[in-house]
């Protein structure tokens, strides 16, 4: 199974030597999500952007700003520090999108998934439908957000950094989109850290050990599911609620699975 | 103590309670007059500032007018603009602005700085920075309506005219007014000052046939404390380009007073939501979702241990 999935992983992108760095332990009754080098560039960016955030937000609001600068040793250097947490979360995000791009292209099975969210969202519906590939639409939404997002905060962020080079209009228009592209993501990463924890167990595994239960596959991305072992997702599922019915887990069901 | 009375604090930028000592106390708007009609451009007041203000002499460049600098930078507060402008009967008119900073009753600048305490307004109407508490976002810049604030890369603090508040805290005028030899700068209560300069326009349009003389104190940002006599009051951008209609960017008021406030309650709802989801839906567990029977079961059997 591992060499499968690790075989997947490999087949739609171009070989990235640097992809072959790190190792992932698959172990059995799991497979193989994301690989060392995927992982790196999630945590790397996802530091920055809170580094960027809380560095931010106490230039953002004078109500907080006494309570985050000192975080950064004072309001100065706050400010010194901003544009280059900023600047490392564009870096390694841009390497992810390079690394991404291919598996996030919008699918007309994407906006069927927004179509039916309302039942994903209260639970109608237990198991994604099987057009969901690596990656669901919520999660391709979330991606190109960002990526739209980051493009706005670099200019206007470079443009805030030289107000004289750029001219008052300029930055006071860059002022106004930072924040709100801001406000946005901020919106949005709520959503993928609850989703990722508390709202869909067995996710965070994903990006912490790069391996996943294949319960959590068929559930979540039956269609990855399929491509990656070769069984329909719906049959496994029947198979495991008979194997639970005959001999109940000791220990963690879902753990079990 | 006694500048503390006269430096009554008005405002403060980016700073989130109450104004500590909010109008216990007042004292009269103070206010500089320009009259441009009676400048000679002998520099004099450029020369006080830097003195006063303890700045280093430094080069300039020669741009074949008797400008002293391109315009004001961060150790220099003070510059005479120097136009020649013709009029349209093909007369010359050598027209003289001393720029500095204008001490608006609402400064762009104190509005779009984030840094608590790094802009103060006091009561008196100078507009002061206090650069201990300045984060050099430079946000000021874009804030101010006449290109006033200036950046020191070095110190990455932004410097600008204090209107002499150590000065005028101690009872004294501005260092430009006790230099000027003319009598064309003035300092004194803006009341006063605005009458001055009203007998003057009115001087100007009856007896030397300045008729369109006037008064320069922007109402578009509540006037200032820095006002000028102007020959020609329709017309000051052709005074070195001093704004007819100074504005702050609305960008600044509307997004800090409306849109800030508003986009963190609606990302606070963002997480208020993701909570309440968890609460009422629960997570979304992977299937399939083991038999109720096992469930009862297991904890019953640890019941019995
Ligand atoms: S002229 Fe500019 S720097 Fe001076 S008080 Fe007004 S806004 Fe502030
Ligand atoms: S640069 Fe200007 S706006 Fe920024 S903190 Fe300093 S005084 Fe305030």
């Amino acid at each position: 199974m591992a060499t499968r999935a690790e075989h997947f992983d490999r087949r739609p992108r171009p070989s990235n030597p640097i992809d072959q760095i790190g190792r992932t332990v698959v172990y059995e009754g799991e497979l193989m999500r994301h690989r060392a080098y995927t992982r790196f560039l999630h945590w790397s960016y996802g530091i920055f952007f809170f580094l960027a955030l809380l560095s931010g937000f106490g230039i953002y609001l004078p109500w907080i700003f006494a309570w985050f600068t000192p975080l950064f040793g004072g309001g100065a250097m706050t400010r010194l520090l901003h544009p280059w947490f900023g600047l490392g979360f564009v870096f390694f995000f841009g390497l992810q999108v390079l690394n991404w791009t291919s598996l996030m292209n919008w699918k007309p099975s994407d906006s069927k998934w927004m179509g039916r969210i309302r039942d994903y969202v209260t639970h109608r519906e237990t198991m994604e439908s099987e057009d969901v590939g690596f990656f669901n639409a919520g999660q391709k939404l979330m991606f190109w957000e960002i990526v739209i997002g980051s493009a706005v905060y670099l200019i206007t962020g470079v443009i805030m950094w030289f107000p004289a080079t750029f001219g008052r209009a300029l930055v006071s228009i860059s002022y106004v989109l930072h924040d709100i592209s801001a406000l946005i993501m901020l919106a949005g990463i709520f959503v993928h850290i609850y989703l990722s924890t508390f709202g869909e167990p067995g996710t965070i595994q994903a990006m912490t050990r790069g391996t996943v239960s294949e319960a959590w596959a068929w559930t979540h991305h039956p269609g990855w599911y399929r491509q990656l072992t070769g069984r329909d997702p719906y049959q496994s599922v029947e198979d495991a609620r008979e194997r639970l019915q005959e001999e109940p887990p000791q220990t963690d069901p879902t753990k079990a699975l | 103590m006694s500048d503390r009375k006269v430096l009554q604090i008005q405002q403060i930028s980016g700073h989130p309670g109450p104004i500590p000592g909010l109008g216990t106390q007042r004292e009269p708007v103070v206010c500089k007059l320009i009259d441009t009609t009676t400048c000679i451009g002998c520099k004099a007041c450029e020369v006080a500032c830097v003195e006063w203000n303890d700045m280093p002499f430094q080069e300039t460049t020669f741009d074949n007018t008797y400008q002293t600098m391109p315009d004001t930078t961060w150790n220099f507060w003070n510059l005479i603009k120097f136009n020649e402008h013709e009029t349209e009967d093909g007369a010359v008119q050598w027209l003289m602005r001393k720029h500095q900073c204008m001490h608006c009753a609402d400064p762009g600048c104190l509005r779009a700085c984030p840094a608590d305490g790094a802009i103060v307004q006091y009561t008196n109407g100078i507009v002061d920075f206090q650069q201990q508490y300045c984060i050099g976002c430079q946000f000021c810049v874009s804030g101010c309506p006449f290109n006033v604030p200036k950046f020191n890369n070095s110190t990455k603090k932004v410097y600008k005219c204090t209107l002499c508040s150590d000065r005028v805290g101690q009872g004294l005028e501005p260092a430009c007014i006790k230099a000027c030899p003319t009598g064309c700068l003035h300092f004194g209560t803006k009341e006063d000052m605005k009458a001055l300069a009203e007998t003057r326009v009115q001087q100007l349009q009856e007896h030397s046939g300045f008729k369109d003389a006037g008064v320069y104190d922007p109402e578009t940002i509540g006037g200032t404390s820095v006002i000028y006599v102007l020959h020609d009051a329709k017309n000051p951008e052709m005074y070195g380009g001093l704004p007819a209609k100074p504005r702050i960017p609305p960008s600044f008021t509307v997004w800090k007073d409306i849109f800030k406030p508003l986009g963190l309650f609606a990302s606070m709802m963002g997480l208020v939501g993701v909570v309440l989801h968890y609460v009422t839906q629960g997570p979304r567990r992977v299937q399939p979702q083991p038999p109720v029977k096992y469930e009862e079961g297991g904890i019953e059997s640890k019941k019995g241990e």
